[in-house]
């Protein structure tokens, strides 16, 4: 019962991710490799506000969501935008340069040390019992909050007028532009949606375990949940981020705690022999030889 | 991406076509360079001869990866990971069994090659991407599995291997040798029918097949070079720093290396040498500015998240900016100075 709890709690924490990498890769075919960092800087965000708007948790909230959001704006506007139309690696490289920019300033400004916000918040994060199983508040919020962005997320991209150009950039960018959508303004609120569902996860995570830089190796362990499930399908990062989850619980409490690192990855290689395009990704998407 | 030539320059047989050094001013830079090569130990001092070991020990690296990605068109983001294999085995052979050089440098290799052709082997299904994706899965494949290697022996700090050489300056003729020797065997490499193969996989796949090249074999060729060298070059690291340890080989190094090759230019030998040369040389560049700047006592705990803050930095500048690498930018110089004092660009540009 503990076991199922555990794979809940890290599914929802890889499907938040997760889903980040997908919008971004399904609108733009952008990998995201800064995707931890956003996260991070999230985290960081949440830190900042509670401090600042001491007595009002839920106003600290509100304004970290919001600043996510306007730093995955931010990205776009000042430098993934010059990489609209260049090569994948070289869009990929922005990405990763941006990580390693974006940890060097994380250090510089906030420190090393492990931050607590939800202490900053006032709040505690009490343990409650399912059955004879427990589950801290913040895992709980993880899981409900994860399902409650889904579910935001497939109304906005299916019945929603910015949701729908969205998909259709995703599917056809020249087409899109002919018709009239603004592919850059589509591709900013991608980035921007996906900073806020990572910024989302990076504080949750924060408020359960506190910042560490761990957090970093934990947003890049969620691609694999978003690349087993197919990386332009919200809902196969959904599946992806289960079978990931319990697979690295069940093998860290069965075979080797140090597994916890290679057992995402090791699931990553055997879909890519065995189904590159992922369980519910499009085939065609597949740049294939 | 032709190199700016004076008026009155001919290629008149395919051998010429072919040479790596064919005009008398480049045979005189040629030996005016080895010559300050071979110079440098007797007159620098111990901190820069400390450089220019690491950045000898860092360009056979950068090169194999430059094969891969500048020439074969390969994304790889795991190379961290086979330094990781050289150096590995090195420690381990020399923990287990006491091997010489002389059996880890070949067992390095042969490691290496053997990982080249499991990184290489998705390569013939994937792309892009998806490519870059699996080599990186590989990256943390092998790291734990030198971290497991690590605890399971107790060796939790690292192993600790006694080099041949301790001096300095006989370290820097080994490694001098060793990217002479890989910079010659690239070049070599490049001129032949292996290089045009892929050069032509990188154009475009289909029509390299159609010309008749052996896609799959190709492919799989420019993996195993690259990896083994890369696996040499972190047996020769195992042995300059004397002590193997996972942590050494996170996913930054990598970085650093795909960095040495984008901010050096992409498609060029001499990109890889500069991109080394650049990378190695930043973050003593960086503690030198804040030095002169006054920061450094407020910021010498930070130094390291300055030196990230400024790498990343630089490589989006590049990106951004400067494309073609410091490779272009030496270009456009040799073009400038020699149409000076005309501004045309040259033709075919």
């Amino acid at each position: 019962m503990q076991l199922a709890v555990n794979i809940a709690v890290l599914a929802a924490i890889y499907a938040l991710i997760g889903c980040g990498y997908v919008l971004i890769y399904r609108v733009s075919r952008v990998l995201s490799l800064a995707h931890g960092e956003l996260m991070m800087l999230g985290a960081y965000g949440l830190a900042v506000t509670a401090s600042l708007f001491g007595g009002h948790p839920l106003i600290a909230i509100a304004a970290a969501a919001v600043l996510a959001l306007c730093v995955g704006f931010l990205v776009y506007g000042l430098l993934m935008w010059r990489m609209t139309g260049e090569s994948v690696l070289a869009a990929v490289l922005a990405t990763i340069a941006l990580g390693v920019l974006l940890r060097g300033a994380m250090i510089l400004f906030f420190g090393t040390q492990t931050q607590y916000p939800l202490q900053n918040l006032g709040w505690s994060n009490v343990s409650i019992a399912i059955g004879s199983a427990r589950i801290s508040a913040a895992g709980l919020v993880l899981v409900l909050g994860t399902a409650a962005v889904y579910g935001a997320l497939f109304l906005f991209l299916h019945a929603s007028r910015w949701g729908i150009r969205m998909r259709a950039a995703g599917q056809n960018p020249l087409l899109a532009a002919q018709r009239g959508i603004r592919l850059h303004g589509v591709y900013a609120l991608a980035w921007g949606l996906a900073t806020f569902t990572g910024g989302m996860a990076g504080m949750l995570i924060a408020c359960d375990a506190g910042i560490e830089s761990t957090l970093v190796t934990i947003g890049l362990k969620a691609f694999p949940a978003a690349l087993v499930g197919g990386l332009d399908s919200l809902l196969g990062a959904l599946i992806g981020a289960w079978i990931v989850a319990g697979a690295e619980v069940l093998l860290i409490h069965y075979v080797d705690p140090l597994l916890s690192d290679v057992v995402p990855f090791f699931v990553l290689l055997a879909m890519l022999i065995i189904r590159p395009w992922g369980l519910f990704g499009t085939k065609e998407e597949l740049d294939r030889v | 991406m032709s190199t700016p030539r004076s008026s009155g320059y001919f290629r008149t047989s395919y051998a010429r076509d072919a040479a790596l050094v064919d005009t008398r001013a480049q045979k005189g830079w040629l030996a005016a360079l080895g010559i300050a090569l071979l110079a440098y130990p007797f007159v620098a001092g111990a901190f820069a001869l400390d450089l220019a070991n690491q950045v000898l020990l860092t360009s056979v690296g950068a090169i194999a990866l430059m094969l891969l990605t500048g020439y074969a068109g390969q994304i790889s983001l795991g190379h961290a990971g086979l330094l990781a294999a050289g150096a590995f085995t090195t420690g381990i052979l020399f923990k287990e069994t006491g091997a010489s050089f002389w059996i880890t440098l070949p067992a390095s290799a042969a490691v290496g090659a053997l990982i080249g052709l499991v990184f290489g082997l998705p390569s013939l299904r994937l792309r892009g991407l998806y490519l870059a994706v699996s080599t990186l899965a590989l990256h943390f494949m092998v790291i734990h599995a030198g971290q497991e290697y690590e605890t399971r022996r107790g060796l939790s700090s690292g192993v600790v291997i006694d080099s041949p050489i301790s001096d300095p300056r006989g370290w820097y003729f080994v490694l001098l040798a060793a990217a002479v020797a890989t910079v010659l065997f690239s070049l070599n490499l490049l001129r032949g029918r292996t290089g045009r193969a892929w050069r032509a996989i990188h154009g475009r796949e289909a029509v390299a097949e159609a010309l008749g090249i052996n896609v799959k074999a190709a492919k799989l060729s420019a993996f195993i070079v690259s990896c083994t060298l890369t696996s040499m070059a972190g047996c020769l690291f195992a042995y300059y720093r004397g002590f193997v340890s996972a942590e050494a080989f996170s996913m930054f190094v990598t970085i650093q290396y795909v960095a040495a090759v984008i901010i050096g230019g992409i498609g060029s030998i001499l990109g890889a040498v500069l991109g080394t040369v650049f990378v190695v040389l930043f973050p003593y560049g960086i503690e030198a500015l804040m030095a002169s700047l006054g920061l450094s006592d407020r910021l010498s705990s930070v130094i390291f998240a300055v030196n990230y803050a400024a790498f990343g930095l630089a490589m989006i500048l590049f990106l951004v900016f400067e494309p073609q690498g410091l490779v272009g930018i030496w270009r456009r110089a040799q073009a400038w100075f020699l149409l000076w004092p005309f501004k045309q660009k040259p033709v075919g540009k």
